[in-house]
């Protein structure tokens, strides 16, 4: 099925006699498997609004990313958030689509600055799994006129509706950026001195430790701002800093972003949100290589096939996804972190509400 | 603006349900006193007023449970509030229901600077929140105006924004987590200090719920660092139009000012009689600030000083001294008060696509004479978030009800530009019956439907947000 409108979407929705695999382009094929019939976004696609002056954009769901960043760089602009590309990671092909990002709340290491995805969406349009057609927020930078249906939205992997139009606010590309890098340092020291960069005033806005071990600290903005900040960061970090200016620096933020390290290595890769300052314990108890992003607070772990590290990790405060496995290991252990039983009792009741026939992604997300 | 009757059956059972409170709750949480209880009647929407059955301030998440759990089983109807800001009703109690104010939950329970993170009770005020990391250098970035006054809990039921939110965002974006209690007493976690929710984004939808999903009691807030230096320019224009284009061509110009403030004739003269800030006279000013250190302040000031240039500035003037700053924005901040020393006045809070804002402009002064009510604008320019101050006189038969006709004028008028009725304040009762402008009875059901899941008996905060004659079937069930 591919819909050619919004109408034709919601009409497809609503007559729907079984469940709906939900597809944008394919390249996020994440969460538990699902058997139904495809529904392609790709028919819903092209920029409907796009305000350089106002840092506005409004496009329709199934537009490919790429095409939005073309017209984006046209103007000196760009998403905050930085949402990775997974093809390599994941071995797919295909075109990521804006309606796939926001689906998976997809935001790579400028995060710790400016936000996820979610927190530059401003508005969106749904069709919710009884065919209704919803909107909420719009295309303002300030909005709290009803409930933030856009954040419930952001990152529910079209298990609550299908996306059909989103709106961002956007940043304009700084004119230059420099990436300061260590030598290869252990966990927790990458971990104290990311902390340390993140509480100084230079705006460091990545901060990451690759899977060579080696910190990079990233500093965006104008020319002569970007070298005093460098420098300064320098000066209050002490040691020896390799520094990486515009094309290397951003290569290697585009490698870390899209976890290019474990694109060909063998195993299952999970996903870790976590406090930063608990990082070096759990990935003591992972045992294994990790990338680590947003000062910490992001661990991407290579494991062994079917191993299921949660069971390695223990308690501890935040989540871990399994974002690529064999149908093996995503049949035998529990993509998503399982939560806690009344938040889990919420989630079931949105989707319920949202999704009473569950024909969206039925069991994708539980 | 109509709020339900109360209902008798529970004002029959006021009696039982204060003896069950009173059961759980010390001697000095409970309040039933007709004359303390009128302390809690309305907050700063004071036009609308009515005394509660109880009020209660409890001191731990535990014996907020405690209460719901009562309230809950009684099917009586309660009101969260933090400190009584809301300038939109949100916090107005009903004559059969309890108003939960969380102001003794004022514990600092975690900072950690390491993880850049402050953990809270949330009736802790926005200001103290700053106050205790300040002296380590940092800070806790949504700064509404009211930030001496107003709870971490109403920022969060609001999801208040304020001056400096062009760079730092509002709250929703500055928030890591929450504890809550739902209606049924049941305590959640959601969110922490790491970031991204493991599964739907409960607490994204929990900020700006307006009291109606869930009572919070604890708050875990992302703390920033603070910068080296900033510095505020003022520009003078002559029309309120050339202000909005040199807004926008700021903004195009990849300069990313921490605030975009803007102030017209009305509102320019009050403050300036009010704080003595230095302001030019004339039709539209602008305050635009940016961050750094000396020489990054001087490298932007200099970008922004040559756009504005272009348009013609009856006067541009950068701030000499610290001393010089604190009065700029004293004047800004101020402008609320100044206007109320000189007219009563309703502020809106309509925000618009900042392309449109010379039209509305344009518009919103037409209308103030077809009105016969006089405007004053002071707005965030750079997010559009427009902040129109009706002028009206209280003792005069009438004037309220035009100046809210000519409210919800200029409200509907912000939708047809492309935005939308609140930018900060909230809905409340206030904009409650303009909902319909805005959304179409589908958007509202998939609201409701939210409501329905958190509070399926629609107890918390029921006759707020949603047109009363849409949310009648369910607060009536
Ligand atoms: C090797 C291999 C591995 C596979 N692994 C998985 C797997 O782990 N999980 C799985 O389910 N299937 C898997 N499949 C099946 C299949 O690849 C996916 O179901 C299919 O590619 C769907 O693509 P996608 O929508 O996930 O991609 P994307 O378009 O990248 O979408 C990402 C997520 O967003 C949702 N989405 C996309 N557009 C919208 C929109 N407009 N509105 C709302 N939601 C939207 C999608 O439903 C999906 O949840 C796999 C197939 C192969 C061959
Ligand atoms: C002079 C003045 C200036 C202002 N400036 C700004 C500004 O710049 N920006 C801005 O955004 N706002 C501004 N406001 C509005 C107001 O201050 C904010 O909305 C504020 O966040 C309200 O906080 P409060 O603690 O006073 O909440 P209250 O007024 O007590 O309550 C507000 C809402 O929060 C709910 N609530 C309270 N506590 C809880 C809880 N524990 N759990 C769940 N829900 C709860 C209430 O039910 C109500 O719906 C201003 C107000 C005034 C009077």
């Amino acid at each position: 099925m591919r819909p050619a409108s919004e109408e034709e979407l919601s009409e497809m929705v609503r007559t729907a006699k079984g469940p709906m695999v939900v597809r944008g382009g394919g390249t996020r094929a994440i969460g538990r498997p699902v058997a139904g019939e495809v529904l392609e976004t790709a028919g819903l696609s092209g920029i409907s609004l796009y305000e350089p002056g106002a840092l506005t954009l409004v496009v329709q769901a199934g537009t490919p990313l790429a095409e939005v960043e073309a017209a984006l760089a046209k103007e000196g602009q760009r998403l905050p958030f930085e949402p990775m590309d997974m093809r390599a990671l994941l071995g797919r092909d295909g075109e990521p689509t804006v309606g796939g990002m926001v689906a998976a709340n997809a935001s790579g290491p400028r995060r710790v600055q400016t936000g996820a995805c979610r927190d530059s969406l401003i508005g969106l349009r749904f069709v919710d799994g009884s065919g209704a057609i919803v909107k909420n927020g719009g295309r303002v930078m300030k909005n709290v006129t009803g409930y933030d249906l856009v954040k419930l939205m952001a990152g529910s992997w079209g298990t609550l509706g299908v996306l059909s139009e989103c709106s961002f606010k956007l940043l304009p590309v700084p004119a230059a950026e420099v990436t300061l890098v260590s030598a290869e340092v252990s966990p927790a020291e990458a971990v104290r001195l990311m902390s340390q960069a993140l509480g100084t005033p230079y705006e460091v806005n990545g901060a990451a430790r690759g899977a060579d071990g080696r910190v990079a600290l990233r500093i965006e903005g104008f020319a002569e701002q970007v070298s005093y900040r460098g420098a300064a960061l320098r000066a209050a970090l002490g040691g020896d800093w390799e520094v990486l200016e515009s094309d290397a620096s951003a290569e290697l933020w585009r490698d870390i972003r899209n976890v290019r390290g474990f694109a060909r290595a063998a195993g299952d890769v999970w996903r870790l949100s976590v406090r930063p300052s608990e990082a070096p314990d759990l990935v003591a108890r992972a045992d294994c290589p990790v990338v680590m992003d947003w000062g910490g607070g992001l661990i991407w772990a290579l494991v062994a096939e079917r191993r299921d590290l949660r069971a390695s990790l223990g308690a501890f405060k935040g989540h871990a996804t399994l974002i690529r496995g064999s149908e093996a290991t995503r049949a035998a252990v529990p993509v998503f972190q399982p939560e806690a039983a009344p938040v889990a009792a919420l989630a079931q009741g949105l989707r319920a509400r949202f999704d009473p026939r569950g024909v969206l992604n039925p069991g994708l997300m539980g | 603006m109509e709020m339900p009757a109360p209902n008798p059956a529970i004002l029959a059972k006021r009696d039982r349900v204060l003896t069950q409170l009173a059961e759980i709750l010390p001697a000095e949480a409970l309040i039933s006193d007709e004359a303390e209880r009128r302390a809690y009647e309305c907050d700063a929407l004071t036009a609308y007023r009515c005394v509660p059955m109880a009020v209660v301030l409890p001191s731990t998440t535990e014996e907020v449970a405690r209460i719901l759990r009562i309230c809950h089983d009684e099917k009586v109807p309660v009101v969260p509030r933090g400190s009584g800001t809301s300038l939109a009703g949100g916090a107005l109690p009903t004559e059969d229901s309890i108003i939960l104010g969380v102001a003794r939950l004022r514990d600092v329970l975690e900072v950690d600077y390491a993880d850049r993170i402050i953990r809270v009770q949330t009736g802790m005020t926005n200001l103290a929140v700053t106050g205790e990391v300040e002296s380590d250098g940092f800070f806790y970035a949504p700064d509404p105006s009211s930030q001496l006054a107003c709870a971490i809990a109403g920022n969060i039921a609001m999801n208040s924004g304020g001056a400096h939110c062009l760079k730092y965002g509002v709250t929703t974006n500055n928030l890591l987590g929450v504890t809550m209690v739902q209606m049924d007493g049941t305590v959640v976690e959601l969110g922490g200090a790491h970031l991204d929710a493991a599964g739907y984004d409960l607490l994204g939808l929990i900020c700006g719920s307006e009291g109606q999903l869930g009572v919070v009691t604890e708050a875990t807030l992302r703390i920033l660092p603070r910068p080296e230096g900033a510095r505020p320019v003022l520009m003078g224009f002559d029309s309120s139009e050339v202000a909005g284009a040199c807004v926008s061509d700021i903004i195009k110009a990849g300069v990313l000012p921490v605030a975009i403030e803007f102030m017209d004739r009305p509102c320019i003269r009050a403050c300036e009689d009010f704080a003595k800030a230095g302001y030019p006279d004339c039709e539209a000013l602008l305050i635009v600030e940016v961050e750094g250190s000396e020489a990054e302040i001087d490298e932007q000031l200099g970008l922004i000083t040559q756009i504005a240039r272009r348009h013609n500035p009856v006067e541009l003037r950068e701030s000499q001294s610290e001393d010089e700053s604190k009065k700029i924005w004293l004047g800004r901040k101020s402008a609320f008060g100044a206007m109320g020393q000189i007219n009563d006045y309703m502020c809106l809070d309509g925000t618009i696509p900042v392309s449109s804002l010379p039209f509305v402009l344009r518009r919103i002064g037409e209308m103030s004479k077809e009105f016969g009510l006089d405007v004053a604008n002071v707005f965030h320019a750079g997010d559009g978030n427009m902040h129109p101050l009706i002028l009206f006189d209280a003792n005069k038969p009438g004037d309220l009800e035009r100046c809210e006709a000519f409210g919800a004028e200029i409200l509907k008028l912000c939708v047809e530009a492309g935005g939308c009725l609140t930018g900060e304040h909230g809905v409340g009762i206030e904009k409650r019956d303009l909902m319909a402008v805005q959304f179409a009875p589908e958007d509202l059901e998939a609201q409701m439907r939210v409501k329905d899941v958190f509070d399926p008996q629609w107890l918390l905060n029921p006759a707020k947000v949603f047109p009363l004659e849409v949310s009648a079937a369910r607060r009536a069930a």
